[in-house]
């Protein structure tokens, strides 16, 4: 079988009590490209952090599975090695932990005991990837994302995408704050993944992106829900003349549910 | 009024332990002395803990009979990773509980005048320069009583001495290996680093026995005189069940530094103090220490430097993880005297608390009584912070290895700073142990 599928149905999520996402339905495969556009505070971020099992987050009804395994009964950790990986918007700063042993205890927690890749190895890979994504490779013994530019953060959580091969893998807001030769960076390293193993859901407010990484799906959020489904040509159409017209077209008067920074 | 307290141990007792270990006349009226002053001392002030009920007092062996290691190959596992075994070029002292287990000094610094042996040899054999030093200037038996008990009943140590214009490369080590589950360590640490000359020193406290319920009344002394320049390095992992009280403090002379590089990892509660009196004008104190607490432990450090001379140089920084029910208290004294003009003294104190049940304090205390002088402080106690778990989480890392990932990243500040790459590598072995 070709890559994993994940299914979410029906999801309802709130946080401190408010309810955020209002019954969100989506199937990604391996090999397929999804993008989830939408203005500001229409639930995409909330999508991504109850997919991975953020502790803010509160999944009230609905389900989530992956190849028919139920993701809302894992931990964060057991959802990432089942394959499910998140490029989050705002990566945690961890002081005194080094980017290369941060990523060598990831990889090895899922190889296992007795497994563990060698030190030798692990080194030519990083190097590889760095030098792939245009790295100085003195970010490997820095502290984990400490001190690192909205850019840097935003390559090194691509580094990890590619070192962790995920099956699935969520891209929250990875475009925000970079300029035009970074967004280049970002996308090479996602367009080096595709393959029918891997399956891809963007996140993102600007077509922007996309035109460096073709999505097969595009969907738009509106209200804690997906309101409209289209290919390619629905980013393109939402870049030339903005949201108003989907509003206009569904009767939605007010298109957010929450606070987004 | 202070509660009597009846010690296990009288004067008779004291007195024959004292000929028996054929010690001079000074250091057997020493002795007397301080037994004498117990009953009237009052216990150490220790700011925020409370040791009424603490047994620093009771126990029932004074000593215990132990074998000397032949050879390294002798050493227990554990004691083996602390020591280099592979070199033959070894400065290294091992005490097994009270016993003297085993010494080698290289004969370049026997030549140069370089003093390192027990502390009862040390009494025999170089008894006038022990004198001049043991008990006089760093710690005086009647702070209290603990000081008291500790000079009546010493019953291990040992003495370094660098005379003038030595400069030492290859550290000095003493390890004090406690295997055995009646041992009580009174022991006694004095270094002399005299003027112009270097050294670096690093010890080790451990306990090969998982539990034992006796006490550790632990001093050192550290006398740095003109220009001279120490390293002192320890690492402390004494058995749950244990109640310590170590002290270790050093008074630096006329530009001279100590530097101080500490890893406090016992098991059982512990009161630490660890001072630097800046006497001597231009001369530096650095004290940084890295503390874990766990299961049920109070632990309390006091970490203090107080400048008299001018010009002098206080730096403090201490970093503790607490774990389980543990608590793990710092207070962080910065003390300028009147006259310390241009002193400057700066301290960083943190806790990370990992659980609900841990407590954690961070007590930054600044005594200024001179104008001209710089001084500052930071200090912060907090949890360890659910996003940062989530995000490593995110990445399939079980949580106890995230948090064991944080607890490491949170106590590398200081280790990475540490001077003694021994202390280093020890210390990051010690604390996998602890925290996994």
């Amino acid at each position: 079988m070709a890559g994993s599928t994940l299914i979410i149905k029906d999801l309802h999520v709130a946080i401190e009590g408010k309810e955020i996402l209002k019954g969100v339905n989506l199937e990604i495969k391996g090999g397929e490209i999804h993008a989830i556009m939408g203005p500001n505070g229409t639930g995409k971020s909330t999508l991504s952090s109850a997919i991975m099992g953020h502790p803010k987050y509160e999944v009230t009804s609905g389900s989530i599975t992956l190849d028919g395994q139920n993701v809302l009964e894992m931990e964060v950790d057991e959802r990432a090695r089942a394959g499910l990986f998140l490029a989050m918007q705002y990566p945690s700063e961890i002081n005194g932990v080094t980017n290369a042993d941060f990523l060598r205890s990831a990889i090895n927690a899922r190889r296992g005991e007795g497994n563990e890749i060698s030190l030798m190895k692990f080194i030519r890979q990083m190097d590889k990837q760095m030098e792939f994504l245009e790295m100085d490779l003195d970010m490997a013994q820095r502290y984990l994302n400490e001190g690192f530019s909205g850019g840097e953060k935003k390559r090194n959580e691509i580094l990890q995408l590619m070192m962790l091969q995920p099956k699935i893998a969520i891209l929250d807001e990875i475009d925000s704050g970079l300029d035009i030769d970074a967004l280049k960076v970002v996308s090479k390293g996602v367009n080096q993944m595709r393959s029918d193993d891997f399956g891809c859901l963007i996140i993102t407010h600007y077509q922007r992106l996309l035109n460096y990484i073709t999505p097969d799906y595009v969907h738009v959020m509106m209200d804690g829900r997906i309101v409209k489904n289209g290919g390619p040509e629905l980013a393109q159409r939402l870049e030339a003349e903005g949201y108003d017209w989907i509003k206009k077209e569904l009767g939605i008067e007010d298109e957010t549910v929450e606070q987004e920074a | 009024m202070t509660t009597e307290i009846k010690l296990p141990f009288d004067k008779a007792f004291v007195s024959t332990f004292s000929s028996a270990m054929n010690e001079p006349a000074w250091f057997a009226a020493l002795r007397l002395k301080a037994l004498e002053q117990f009953e009237q001392l009052p216990m150490p002030k220790t700011e925020k803990t409370k040791i009424e009920k603490w047994n620093f007092t009771q126990f029932r062996q004074h000593t215990v009979k132990s074998q000397a290691y032949s050879s390294l190959a002798d050493l227990p596992e554990e004691v083996k990773a602390l020591v280099d075994i592979e070199t033959s070029k070894h400065n290294l002292y091992i005490q097994r509980n009270q016993t003297p287990a085993f010494l080698t000094l290289s004969d370049e610094l026997k030549n140069k005048g370089v003093i390192f042996t027990d502390i009862f040899t040390a009494a025999r054999e170089h008894g006038d320069l022990l004198k001049k030093y043991y008990m006089t200037q760093a710690i005086n038996a009647d702070e209290h009583k603990l000081t008291a008990l500790h000079a009546a009943l010493v019953n291990g140590g040992v003495f370094v001495y660098v005379p003038k214009n030595v400069e030492i490369t290859e550290p000095i080590q003493a390890v004090f290996v406690h295997d055995d589950k009646e041992a009580n360590l009174f022991n006694h640490v004095i270094v002399v680093a005299d003027d112009n000359s270097s050294l670096t020193y690093v010890e080790n406290y451990i306990s090969t026995v998982e539990e034992s319920d006796t006490l550790a009344n632990i001093l050192t002394e550290l006398v740095v005189n003109t220009n001279a320049r120490v390293q002192y390095g320890a690492v402390d992992h004494l058995a749950k069940g244990m109640t310590a009280y170590v002290n270790r403090r050093g008074v630096a002379g006329r530009d001279s530094e100590i530097d101080w590089a500490l890893g406090s990892m016992n098991e059982g509660n512990t009161i630490f103090e660890n001072t630097t009196n800046l006497l001597g004008d231009g001369s530096i104190g650095d004290a940084k220490m890295v503390v874990v607490g766990r299961g049920e432990q109070t632990q309390n450090f006091t970490t203090k430097v107080v400048h008299f001379g001018k010009h002098t140089q206080g730096n403090i920084l201490n970093h503790g993880v607490v774990k389980d029910s543990a608590t793990t208290i710092f207070n962080g004294i910065g003390k300028i005297e009147h006259g310390a003009s241009k002193a400057d003294a700066e301290q960083t104190s943190r806790v990370l608390m990992l659980s609900e049940k841990a407590r954690g304090d961070a007590n930054p205390i600044l005594l200024i009584d001179e104008d001209d002088v710089m001084a500052g402080h930071a200090a912060s106690v907090g949890r360890v912070d659910p996003v940062q778990l989530y995000y490593l989480m995110s990445r399939g890392i079980p949580q106890t290895e995230a948090e064991r990932l944080v607890i490491h990243g949170f106590l590398a500040p200081v280790v990475t700073q540490l001077p003694i790459e021994k202390v280093k590598k020890q210390l990051s072995e010690v604390i996998e142990r602890k925290v996994k």
